[in-house]
């Protein structure tokens, strides 16, 4: 363990956004973690609960309101000009949505060599090879390079948004719900896609998705987040098998099995009420209201991630 | 019914087709490029190119209708005075004897020049300000909005009536005193354009990527806003080319010896109750050229609009 590189740093990071003349939307509130290098990250949780948030403020995509992101060593969130260009160009995302990430006017050879131009890697003849390579790559051919992005399908389309970020030859990606727009078939293809390219180039992933099963299969390590905070983080077998935060087990017991035997016979725990509005947020742990176990301090004290087993952090009153 | 617990599959009934000979990433549609798919819908518009027919013919006559009946706008002959339409003069003479064909030539290129020329100067000012106050937002587009609501704020004939005073009735001048307020209406059409877009995925990867801001806005929001620009584009020459021959019909626009079509219009309308037909003519030239752009403008809506593609 001690031999890994942390890669990116993130230290007590948080993002408000201001909603009205007294309201706050705490999206992201004070989340500190460690993605090593060559590994992937996975991030989940219920809608609205500060995912995207969080990965397009590790890529600078939003300013932070508070906190540090600590890149290869050097602190990212306040760099300008050269600087700031020379980290995206070792960093790069993947959106959610196929339709709204390209540019409709463009054609795909000059989306995917847009990286290409901003940092003058390539010029002439090597950037067209480079493009068809990508093109390759994702599994397209290089006659595709003069089509608009109209003329492809979603899953195609999500692809060439990779490729995209794969032009530049980036470190670390943040696969932002890369196929949660996508149908099951196309989710595997993508997700295999994605696998193949970790092996062959060694990328860093942080990857933020909701549906869990997929998150298990692609992640080494898998963080919690509910309402701007992490609850849980583990090493991904850990976290499936032996859940610790009552939000997480309630999340594993939600997870399909697929033999229709084993799924009768599975108690799923039901959670109580709506997630509560992360504007202005109540002191005290953010899950109280609808936990289970839920204590007098609970409503009071904001629980802390502590190490429970190695590499296992909980923020619960209740684990000792 | 058919009873689906009776039918039973032998192993022997299936066999592996594979996916060999099927190719998923192949797209049978011809590529088109976003703008021969314009012109397509466009073409399909019957009413649009009877528009862009008369636009044509128009110019045509403007550029080469001097050199065709071969006379001097500014040639005067009383003993030709007030000649109706005829074989030689085919729109007839004014009062002075010069030829009205001619003269109608040469005050349309005035006209559409300075239709053209308005046109340019303010879309090129309305939209590098209203994409910067669309872009950058905050401050910088609160400045920008409040400078536009004072200046549309200010009665547009009373600005000109100014200039022409201040300036002297030249043809800057008028360009002048008609963009001065007309590109405030592009710019916020551009910015409320420029900040819808600005929330999509695609620029915030360009910004991923490390694009500049004058990047993001040459490469991928302007572009994409082009096609409300052309449209507006279209529609605002003819509301140029009106301006101005309203303005030189009360006297403010183009001075003799050069004149325009609102300028003709001005002179003839004295000799309405004589000679309607020299007062026809100017009128006429100037419903055809802001009907055709009309009617181009309203085909590029439709054409340009991605909710009506097939």
């Amino acid at each position: 363990m001690s031999e890994k590189k942390v890669l990116v740093e993130v230290k007590d990071l948080k993002k408000y956004f201001k909603v009205g003349r007294n309201a706050i939307l705490k999206a992201v509130d004070g989340i500190d973690f460690k993605i090593y290098k060559g590994e992937t990250l996975g991030l989940v949780g219920e809608s609205g609960c500060g995912k995207t948030t969080c990965g397009k403020t590790v890529m600078g995509l939003y300013p932070a309101t508070s906190g540090e992101i600590i890149f290869d060593g050097i602190k990212v969130n306040e760099l300008k000009g050269k600087e700031k260009k020379a980290f995206t160009r070792k960093a790069q995302i993947i959106f959610q949505d196929p339709y709204s990430s390209l540019d409709p006017r463009m054609t795909v050879g000059d989306i995917i060599g847009e990286g290409i131009d901003i940092h003058g890697l390539y010029t002439g003849q090597q950037r067209t090879e480079k493009i068809y390579e990508l093109l390759q790559t994702i599994g397209l051919t290089s006659e595709h390079a003069n089509r608009f992005p109209h003329e492809f399908s979603g899953g195609q389309r999500q692809r060439i948004g990779i490729a995209r970020a794969l032009a530049i030859e980036p470190e670390f990606i943040v696969c932002d719900e890369p196929i949660s727009a996508l149908d099951v078939s196309i989710q595997a293809q993508i997700i295999n896609l994605l696998i193949r390219l970790q092996k062959e180039r060694g990328l860093t992933y942080l990857f933020i998705a909701h549906d869990l099963s997929m998150v298990k299969h692609i992640s080494d390590r898998v963080g919690v987040m509910y309402l701007g905070k992490m609850v849980e983080m583990a090493p991904s077998y850990e976290l499936y098998t032996n859940p610790k935060h009552p939000y997480t087990e309630a999340l594993m017991s939600a997870i399909p099995i697929p033999d229709p035997e084993e799924e009768r016979k599975k108690k799923r725990i039901e959670i109580e009420g709506e997630i509560p509005s992360p504007i202005n947020p109540k002191p005290g742990c953010r899950f109280a209201s609808r936990c289970r176990y839920a204590t007098e301090k609970c409503t009071q004290e904001t629980p802390q991630l502590k190490e429970v087993s190695p590499e296992h952090f909980v923020a619960c009153h209740c684990i000792k | 019914m058919v009873e689906n617990s009776k039918i039973v599959y032998a192993e022997d009934d299936f066999e592996v087709v594979g996916t060999a000979g099927l190719d998923a990433e192949k797209i049978s549609k011809p590529s088109i490029t976003f703008w021969s798919d314009v012109w397509r819908r466009f073409r399909s518009n019957k009413l649009s190119m009877l528009g862009l027919i008369i636009l044509i013919l128009v110019v045509l006559m403007v550029i080469f209708g001097p050199v065709i009946s071969g006379k001097d706008y500014q040639y005067i002959d009383y003993s030709i005075a007030n000649t109706r339409p005829n074989g030689t003069y085919w729109f007839g003479t004014d009062e002075m004897g010069r030829d009205i064909f001619t003269r109608v030539c040469y005050g349309g290129r005035i006209s559409i020049i300075i239709g053209i020329a308005c046109t340019v100067v303010s879309f090129v000012i309305g939209s590098a300000l209203g994409g910067i106050a669309g872009y950058l937002g905050g401050k910088t587009d609160d400045f920008i909005m409040r400078v536009i609501e004072v200046i549309s704020s200010i009665p547009y004939l009373v600005l000109v009536v100014i200039l022409s005073f201040v300036m002297g009735r030249s043809m800057f001048s008028l360009v002048f005193a008609m963009t001065i307020t007309a590109w405030t209406g592009t710019a916020r059409m551009v910015r409320g354009q420029v900040m819808q877009l600005k929330g999509q995925d695609f620029v915030s990867a360009a910004t991923a990527l490390g694009s500049s801001p004058a990047r993001i806005i040459i490469k991928h929001l302007l572009p994409n806003t082009l096609g409300i620009i052309i449209v507006n584009l279209t529609l605002s020459i003819p509301s140029f080319i009106f301006s101005e021959s309203f303005l030189s019909y009360i006297g403010l626009g183009v001075q003799p010896p050069e004149t325009s079509w609102g300028a003709l219009a001005s002179l003839y309308q004295t000799r309405l109750m004589f000679d309607p037909y020299q007062l026809f003519f100017p009128c006429l030239m100037i419903v055809l050229t802001v009907l055709s752009f009309h009617l181009i403008g309203d085909g590029l809506t439709d054409a340009l609009d991605p909710k009506l593609r097939k």
